[in-house]
């Protein structure tokens, strides 16, 4: 009964507690919040140590069983335990991990953040595979994504004026009629661009944000009432 | 040099001493914090103001700020302030050669507030929004007929097991750089709890990677329970719901390494993602897995919508718990929420309305414009 009932009166006290605490600036409500967000982050540290065991016990039962890239495996154990000497060598000797010249520093410095930046660096490349996918034209919703999507972009490059200047004098060969000292203005275009950004754009994102909240809303209530139970898998 | 100080003290003799200084304490706070203001007449060839304090008279004052301040307010929220203690302050101006002090004022006391009214806004619309809510799931105890549309996102979960299971490929399950904290991670729980009882039941492997232990935590449970509850616990393997990393791209080159070995024949993204979702969601196109995805972050959204095969947008995923299981008094705050966007949609309108006759008839109404600003006004946080 209790392994039931005891975590949902906790949920609904601890919500009771923050949702007064954010209207009462007085003690003991006004640092309640901050310190709920304390006891968060002492338990979150300690669970760290549930993902060491996790990520190295699994690599490490792939090395002892010699399984499929089982060397990566080895590669991550070493690199894994490598770091955290070094870590450990530059707080006792530099007195911070983070000191100048510290060996985790150096690690840091010329590996982590290289790495990182090679990822991130890929997103390039996948945002022009997806982009070539979602821009193609096959239909009059395609089309005009396509078609917004390009003004963005133009408007948003340095060299999109020109690129526009070249675009404008196109049009003006298929469509002799129009005034290409019209169609030419960068500004006009740059304000197309700018409206397309501030109100198709931003009301659809608005209305995105106004149903995410109600339902964040509605799901709070369910939690705090403990009509939904998922997160104690029950 | 003589003739520039003679010029200096002519012209200090001229800076006026800062009047009308205001000490108040600070309103809707948690205490030990003093609102100064003062008016200075004469902004020509000042530098600046130091702040002094006491806390009797006569009594030593101490300077708060060591470098100068140029506006005219200050917030004075020294760790050495108490509550109930009677303050006094002045003021000294300062000009290049010289510095005039104003008098001193006070007694003033800091004290913390029971009510934040800064806030009273936002206790009005919790009391209705959330009075709607629990009206509505009332109701929904007595009434059984509800109904709630179609979620392409959340039938095609059938689908997409349905296909990894023909294919004898394995399911990949993935939060993000969600934490537990975050609402989107608890919604994606019962979704992820149908994933593993459906795995269980066609015998096919589910993988979770994870980047924060604690999410790792509650869904090895999730999985386990749900493996249990098909009847298959022996089927359960700990070592596929495992931690990678808390690095965001380090979380991402995990993940694609998971694609590029395992080859899944589904993948779900549902939690909350940043940057690294259309890294992630490309490597899975890219082997082609059919992909479900669910976030609230919606600047990721379009990268989803381009590369997966469904998207929840919006509310959609939080709405999941309520889709897979549909209870009456659980689709009673979806009815709930329905309702409050009809209001909403009122509200706006009208406004709108409100806000561009008022504009329009600016000369022969201006009351027009002028309750069209209270209402905005009032609905801004003020803190």
């Amino acid at each position: 009964m209790l392994y039931r009932t005891g975590p949902l009166i906790l949920v609904f006290g601890t919500a009771l507690l923050l949702i007064i605490a954010f209207f009462i600036p007085h003690k003991p409500f006004g640092d309640l919040e901050a310190r709920f967000l304390n006891w968060y982050a002492i338990i979150s540290g300690f669970t760290f140590l549930l993902g060491l065991d996790s990520l190295a016990r699994h690599h490490l039962i792939k090395i002892v069983r010699r399984e499929k890239g089982w060397f990566y495996s080895l590669l991550l154990v070493t690199s894994l335990f490598g770091t955290l000497f070094w870590g450990l060598y530059s707080w006792i000797r530099y007195a911070s991990p983070f000191a100048l010249n510290a060996p985790f520093m150096w690690l840091y410095k010329f590996m982590i953040i290289p790495l990182q930046a090679t990822m991130f660096a890929t997103l390039a490349f996948f945002i022009f595979s997806a982009a070539y996918r979602a821009f193609r034209v096959r239909n009059l919703a395609a089309t005009l994504l396509l078609i917004a999507a390009c003004m963005v972009m133009l408007g948003n490059v340095p060299i999109g004026s020109s690129i526009w200047a070249g675009i404008s004098w196109l049009i003006h060969q298929i469509f002799p009629n129009t005034n290409l000292e019209i169609l030419k203005r960068w500004e006009l275009f740059a304000a197309a661009k700018d409206w397309l950004m501030a109100i198709p754009q931003a009301a659809a994102g608005r209305g995105i944000g106004i149903g995410l909240a109600l339902g964040g809303i509605a799901m709070s209530l369910r939690i705090i009432l403990g009509i939904e139970r998922t997160y104690l898998s029950s | 040099m003589p003739i520039t100080w003679t010029i200096g003290i002519l012209v200090s003799g001229l800076i006026a001493p800062p009047e009308s200084l205001l000490l108040r304490d600070n309103p809707n706070d948690q205490g030990r914090a003093i609102f100064i203001s003062w008016v200075c007449p004469q902004t020509e060839s000042i530098t600046g103001f130091r702040i002094f304090r006491a806390c009797s008279l006569p009594g030593k004052f101490i300077a708060l700020n060591r470098e100068l301040i140029i506006g005219t307010e200050y917030l004075d929220s020294d760790t050495m302030l108490c509550d109930g203690v009677p303050y006094y302050y002045f003021i000294r101006v300062y000009s290049a050669y010289d510095s005039v002090d104003s008098p001193v004022s006070g007694p003033v006391v800091s004290s913390a507030q029971w009510f934040n009214t800064d806030r009273i806004n936002v206790l009005v619309l919790a009391i209705i929004i959330n009075g709607l809510f629990i009206f509505y799931l009332l109701r929904a105890r007595h009434n059984t007929r509800m109904f709630i549309r179609k979620i392409n996102g959340l039938d095609a979960i059938d689908e997409a097991l349905g296909r990894a299971t023909e294919m004898g490929k394995p399911v990949l399950f993935s939060f993000g750089l969600g934490y537990i904290t975050d609402m989107v991670v608890i919604a994606a729980l019962p979704i992820l709890r149908r994933i593993a009882s459906k795995t269980a039941q066609y015998a096919v492997r589910l993988i979770v990677p994870n980047s924060d232990p604690l999410v790792m935590t509650t869904a090895q449970e999730t999985v386990k329970e749900a493996y249990t509850e098909a009847g298959r616990p022996d089927l359960y393997n700990q070592d596929n719901i495992s931690f990678l990393t808390s690095d965001q791209f380090g979380y991402a080159a995990g993940v694609d390494g998971i694609i590029l070995r395992e080859k899944p024949g589904a993948i779900f993204w549902l939690g909350y993602f940043y940057a690294e979702s259309l890294i992630m969601a490309e490597t899975g196109h890219s082997i082609g897995a059919i992909q479900l995805a669910g976030t609230t972050e919606t600047t990721q959204l379009p990268f989803f919508v381009a590369a997966c095969d469904y998207t929840m947008i919006g509310e959609e995923i939080y709405a999941a718990s309520c889709y897979l299981k549909p209870e009456p008094i659980m689709l009673g705050t979806i009815k709930g929420e329905d309702f409050i966007k009809f209001l909403l949609i009122i509200l706006i309108s009208s406004t709108v309305f409100l806000g561009t006759a008022g504009r329009l008839l600016a000369n022969e109404a201006p009351f027009l414009n002028n309750l069209f600003m209270a209402i905005v006004n009032w609905f801004i946080p003020k803190s």
